[in-house]
């Protein structure tokens, strides 16, 4: 039993890995088509139809580039440091359900990792481990402007991870459990038992500190454009700069899993009908990722610290408070 | 099996990943491989079922604390080696082996002596984070709250001595006060620029 349990766990993980790798190519593609879509551009249009053989062409430029280190640095960090990124992105994938349970071959098949009991608080600590990437990659690399958006990451994240923990704390006292499966078993009713009609205000802060947390563009502080020159990445070429970029992207996949499964009911009782509703949610979420980027300006470092302590973090305060008076009472 | 196998991987890479950061004198070394030992130790609470433990550990010592060093490592340059002042080797070595057989003396006697027993052993069909829950908000109630109540302590202190004039408060000033105190201020910068 325990060799088949092994032999199961190492091909999930190779799945999620091989999957979520592709993906993040894919990722790549969709952003520069909706970018393009909304800028009333065409997008990558000349390599395969409409542009789809892009993704090879960019990971075949990516592999072959020459990897260089430049002098100064201190080498060994600057090199593991894309790895932590990458390897941090995918571990927070462990405890994600992707799917509900179904039967293959006469063998049924949970598509999650290690289904452990504190899951949620698993995926946010590993994920605020992933803020050592870019921070050991900016200090490392021996240039001032990667320091400073090291720094400014770095800050933000922190920071962030605070709305994220308190934001989600309301919902973990009424589902009374951090496991993401027993998360959707507690919405599984259907659309009026989803979490989100009870906890609205916890749904838009975890939301937008998702946005934080994934260094995506309101937020988008750890490579600031207005610098001209790529943050904590300015030194990197080749595949270890690809490898930051997939860990971006991974962690946009991934935490656009978690948002459904934690506010919007996840994949409900789990029939075929329930994931693929599941699946439609995690695209509206990764294209909104991808929307407000069009749409949205970076916001100043000194601003987003200013609505992460003085509006963002009393408002989840006051809403863990009253959920628990509610409760109580 | 798998269990010793886990055990032994992690204990070898925490122990290894602890005597990079004692003995690298390079400042970037030692911090990513104390973060490194931090995570690895929440290995051990994984194996020994205390899930909720190990992603504690995971957050706030790899997240929370090691984030706090490399905010003071910003304040150097952690490109360049740390120069360092040896001692007596002698000395140093004898205290450290010295503290690592009293740690290990004081932890390996109750099991030797198999006098050791659980005081709140776990509650058939509890998960840990509700156990944990459970005795600290009964019987460890009051150190918790003290531990807050410091924590609170540290945090305004830590406030007041970062932030500048705190001790002088504008709205119990009259205008009058405020206009003087700001000329005697400009003399003061021009006298200090010119």
């Amino acid at each position: 039993m325990e060799t088949a349990y092994l032999i199961e766990t190492v091909v999930k993980i190779v799945a999620v890995l091989l999957i979520f790798s592709a993906l993040a190519g894919f990722g790549t593609y969709f952003e520069r088509k909706v970018l393009a879509f909304m800028q009333r551009r065409l997008g990558p249009m000349n390599v395969g139809p409409y542009g789809l053989l892009q993704i090879a062409a960019d990971g075949i430029k990516l592999f072959t580039k020459e990897d260089i280190v430049p002098t100064g640095v201190v080498s060994r960090i600057f090199k593991i440091a894309p790895v932590i990124t990458a390897a941090t992105a995918f571990m927070a994938a462990a405890a994600i359900p992707f799917l509900p349970s179904f039967t293959m071959f006469g063998y049924t098949v949970n598509p999650i990792v290690s289904d452990i009991n504190i899951g949620i608080l698993y995926i946010l600590g590993v994920m605020g481990i992933g803020l050592y990437g870019p921070l050991l990659g900016g200090m490392a690399s021996a240039n001032k402007y990667s320091l400073i958006s090291a720094a400014r990451g770095a800050a933000v994240f922190i920071s962030y991870e605070v709305i994220t923990g308190l934001s989600i704390l309301a919902p973990i006292m009424m589902v009374g459990s951090l496991s993401l499966v027993d998360f959707n078993n507690y919405q599984a009713g259907g659309i009026g038992d989803w979490i989100i009609w009870s906890q609205p205000v916890a749904f838009v802060l975890f939301w937008i500190a998702a946005f934080a947390e994934t260094g995506r563009t309101p937020f988008h502080l750890v490579a600031n454009d207005h610098e001209i020159i790529d943050g904590f990445g300015t030194e990197y070429s080749g595949m270890r700069w690809g490898l930051f970029f997939i860990g971006e992207y991974a962690n946009m996949f991934f935490i656009s899993f978690i948002i459904p499964l934690l506010f919007l009911g996840g994949f409900g009782d789990g029939t075929f009908l329930g994931a693929l509703a599941f699946l439609g949610k995690v695209a509206f979420f990764f294209f909104f990722f991808l929307w407000t980027r069009a749409a949205w300006p970076d916001v100043r470092p000194d601003q987003l610290m200013w609505l992460c302590w003085k509006v963002l973090m009393p408002i989840a305060v006051i809403n863990v408070v009253i959920t628990g008076f509610v409760m109580m009472f | 099996m798998f269990e010793a196998i886990a055990f032994y991987l992690f204990a070898f890479l925490t122990i290894a990943m602890f005597y990079i950061t004692v003995t690298t004198s390079q400042a970037l070394y030692a911090l990513t491989a104390l973060a490194a030992g931090m995570i690895f130790i929440s290995a051990f609470f994984f194996i020994l079922g205390a899930d909720f433990l190990g992603a504690i550990q995971i957050v706030v010592y790899s997240g929370a604390v090691m984030a706090l060093y490399a905010f003071g490592m910003m304040f150097f340059d952690t490109t360049r080696d740390v120069k360092e002042k040896h001692g007596n080797k002698l000395i140093i070595s004898g205290l450290s082996i010295l503290t690592a057989v009293l740690v290990v003396v004081i932890f390996a006697a109750p099991l030797v002596s198999s006098n050791i027993e659980a005081f709140y052993p776990m509650t058939e069909g509890v998960g840990n984070t509700q156990d944990v829950g459970m005795v600290l908000f009964t019987k460890y109630l009051v150190p918790f709250e003290v531990a807050a109540v410091m924590l609170l302590v540290a945090m305004i202190s830590g406030i007041v001595l970062a932030g500048k004039k705190m001790d002088l408060s504008l709205t119990l000033m009259d205008e009058a006060t405020i206009a003087e105190e700001k000329a005697r201020r400009d003399e003061e910068n021009k006298k200090v620029l010119s």
